[in-house]
């Protein structure tokens, strides 16, 4: 057996570059600890992104595909999602998902937060929305989200930055919004639309969900990490942690990893931080049992891994006889909380948001307007994509998604990356209520866009290539046998063991995660720190 | 007709699977008289196409090799009405197929200049020009600030 080396120790490891990783990161640096990062993939480089070259449509389903199954890169690691409805996105290098993500940045509500007290599913979180109010608000200044104050559907906030723009797209569906009587807003947008800490306003490329070659969406490589890299954080890229080392203390004593020359090392560590989304986080903690955790790293509850939760999307889209702003833009424009709480007469507990959308490039208008009918093949071709072209808006529905033990990640027997670790296996199904909520969706959206004088209308639910929300499986709670790490982060079994990333989510709210799971990482990197002399009693 | 290799890369389609592909594009989008376009056989465009394919080679050959066995044979070797009601059936049968024949042929011809002037775009990627948005009208949300609150206390 080939021997493994033993770096130098450090204070704090974190595993993962992503949202939360980077957040804890820079919220840690203060503390003036020696805090090293490991990340599997490398630093993006903003000059490759897709929107820079004239096959910027093309390499959307090449590298810069949001499956990690068809990218295939050296940075990704297989997924088996056989046994699952929804497909797997994610970007693995510095930022992680934030690099693909469109910078759609809303605020979980007060209600998510007690939905066994309110609402008689699911459990309450340990912490509620005032906790990570703070919290939120540091992370919009650190991001730079740009908004607009007033916003009814949320207790006050304060806008860093002016919105983006409401465009053509956005006056269409708000004016349907308004006949309907139901609520919309400019979506919290985590996109410079000024200069701001350095970085170039917004310049409508349109591209956000392939990588922001402008540099104004606020993906962590871009925001957190040259702050944390300043303060003398370390980030080594291309090193993929395979497992967490204990000792006789049953604390943990640092991780396995495989360098970018494919050599294991051993990182020793004081205290390890998890941070590599639901999928890759409970992969790490099953690969990491031992004689001491047969079950898996913190996994006394044996709730590692169980929970999984996305948000299905359907999506409802119709054209217009009308220009509108077609690729030009940040693709997603307002939002609508109009069915986010639980209403008894609709037929089911919790909601979802709009996000409601600019239009598709032109492959996208011609591979979508193929696949739905709209547009023929032959000498009817080219009028018809003239019907769509730029005329086109609409809407996905971010549905809650209930946390449920049968949808799970478990480590595939088979399967395995490049460095011989084992590969997560997805098992998950959609929910009762959850199918009646995306149906609902689906009937109120086209209603948004009958309102709005669309013809042409279309829906997919679920959108099966969506999975980018990964929640719940490393779930928060005060009940060590009902849940795997403590009201502010910390492993209930193992004490310097820490998790911040979206396992931690005990429910999932009905909108994007990624402003919640980095106030969650500063919250823990605040308890860290406030606690930090009786930190593992 | 596509000219024949001595070799044939197994990274590439062979000269049989690329003149099926050739015939299939050709049903698809035709060129046009009236508006001046090329269709996706227009050789600039389908040699494009015929580099670009990448992740998609194993399932676009399956798509082929689906029609030839439609076919019976070579898909060129049927007449024209043969062919499109053959990739008629192909459509309604096979979605999934025909969508990646489609995905690899509309990646390319959508991106041809003469095609991108044609439909209203500048000839350029998006960056580093970016585009212009226009900021819309913010009054039409006095009805939504009028409702008030609808967020739900939790405390």
């Amino acid at each position: 057996m080939q021997s493994v080396t033993r770096n130098e120790p450090v204070d704090v490891l974190i595993i993962g570059a992503g949202a939360s990783g980077a957040a804890i990161a820079w919220s840690l640096a203060d503390t003036k600890m020696r805090i090293l990062c490991l990340e599997q993939g490398d630093w993006p480089r903003s000059s490759d992104f897709p929107s820079t070259g004239r096959d910027w449509e093309a390499r959307q389903s090449e590298d810069y595909s949001i499956s990690p199954n068809r990218r295939g890169l050296a940075a990704d690691y297989p997924i088996n999602e056989d046994d699952s409805s929804i497909k797997i996105a994610n970007y693995n290098g510095v930022g992680g998902g934030t690099v693909f993500y469109a910078g759609h940045f809303p605020r979980l509500h007060p209600s998510d937060f007690r939905v066994r007290s309110l609402d008689g599913v699911a459990d309450d979180w340990p912490i509620d929305y005032r906790t990570l109010e703070p919290f939120y608000a540091l992370n919009d200044q650190m991001m730079g989200v740009a908004s607009l104050a007033g916003d009814p559907a949320y207790p006050p906030k304060d806008a860093v930055m002016p919105p983006i723009p409401l465009g053509r797209t956005g006056e269409k569906l708000g004016s349907a919004m308004n006949k309907l009587g139901w609520h919309w807003w400019p979506s919290d947008s985590a996109i410079s639309t000024q200069e701001y800490q350095g970085r170039a306003p917004c310049i409508n490329l349109g591209h956000c969900p392939a990588g922001c070659a402008q540099g104004a969406k606020a993906s962590t490589d871009v925001t957190y990490w040259p702050e944390a890299v300043r303060s003398r954080v370390e980030l080594r890229t291309r090193c993929r942690v395979s497992r967490i080392e204990t000792n006789d203390e049953q604390m943990a004593t640092g991780a396995y990893y495989f360098d970018p020359d494919g050599q294991e090392r051993f990182q020793p560590a004081e205290i390890v931080i998890m941070a590599c989304n639901g999928i890759g986080t409970p992969r790490i903690l099953l690969n990491s049992a031992s004689e001491r955790f047969p079950g898996g790293l913190a996994n006394s509850s044996g709730l590692v891994g169980k929970n999984l939760m996305f948000h299905p999307y359907a999506q409802i889209r119709g054209h217009f006889d009308e220009p509108l702003d077609g690729y030009r833009g940040p693709p997603i424009c307002i939002w609508s909380m109009e069915f986010y709480e639980t209403d008894p007469a609709r037929g089911f507990k919790r909601g979802y948001c709009y996000q409601f959308s600019r239009g598709l490039g032109p492959v996208r208008t011609a591979t979508t307007g193929l696949a739905d009918g709209l547009l023929p093949w032959g000498d009817e071709h080219h009028a018809a994509f003239r019907r769509l072209f730029c005329r086109s808006a609409g809407m996905v529905s971010i549905c809650e998604d209930l946390p449920e033990e049968i949808n799970r990640v478990t480590l595939d027997p088979h399967l395995k990356d490049i460095n011989g670790i084992p590969a997560p296996k997805i098992t998950y199904r959609i929910g009762e209520n959850t199918q009646r909520m995306l149906d609902h969706s689906v009937a109120r959206g086209i209603e948004i866009l009958k309102a709005a004088g669309a013809r042409d209308i279309t829906f997919k639910s679920p959108l099966p290539y969506a999975g980018w929300h990964l929640m719940g499986t490393a779930r928060m709670g005060h009940d060590p046998k009902r849940s795997v790490v403590n009201a502010w982060g910390r492993s209930h079994d193992v004490k310097n063991l820490f998790i911040v990333d979206g396992s931690v989510f005990v429910t999932s709210g009905g909108v994007n995660p990624t402003a919640t799971i980095q106030a969650v990482a500063l919250y823990v990197a605040d308890q860290i720190k406030s606690r930090i002399y009786d930190l593992f009693n | 007709m596509i000219a024949s290799s001595q070799t044939i890369a197994l990274d590439e389609l062979s000269p049989a699977e690329q003149e099926t592909l050739h015939c299939v594009a050709s049903h698809m989008i035709p060129p046009s008289e009236e508006l001046g376009l090329p269709g996706a056989t227009d050789p600039a465009i389908f040699a494009d196409i015929l580099r670009s394919i990448g992740r998609d080679l194993p399932a676009l050959r399956q798509a082929l090799h689906a029609i030839t066995e439609m076919a019976g044979g070579p898909l060129a070797v049927l007449s024209s009405i043969e062919q499109r009601a053959l990739l008629s059936r192909f459509r309604s049968g096979r979605p999934d197929l025909a969508g990646v024949v489609e995905a690899v042929t509309v990646r390319c011809y959508y991106r041809d200049d003469r095609v991108m002037s044609s439909v209203g775009m500048e000839v350029r990627p998006p960056f580093p020009v970016g585009f212009a948005v226009p900021q819309g009208d913010w009054s039409l949300l006095e009805p939504v600030r009028s409702r008030g609150k609808i967020y739900r206390d939790a405390d």
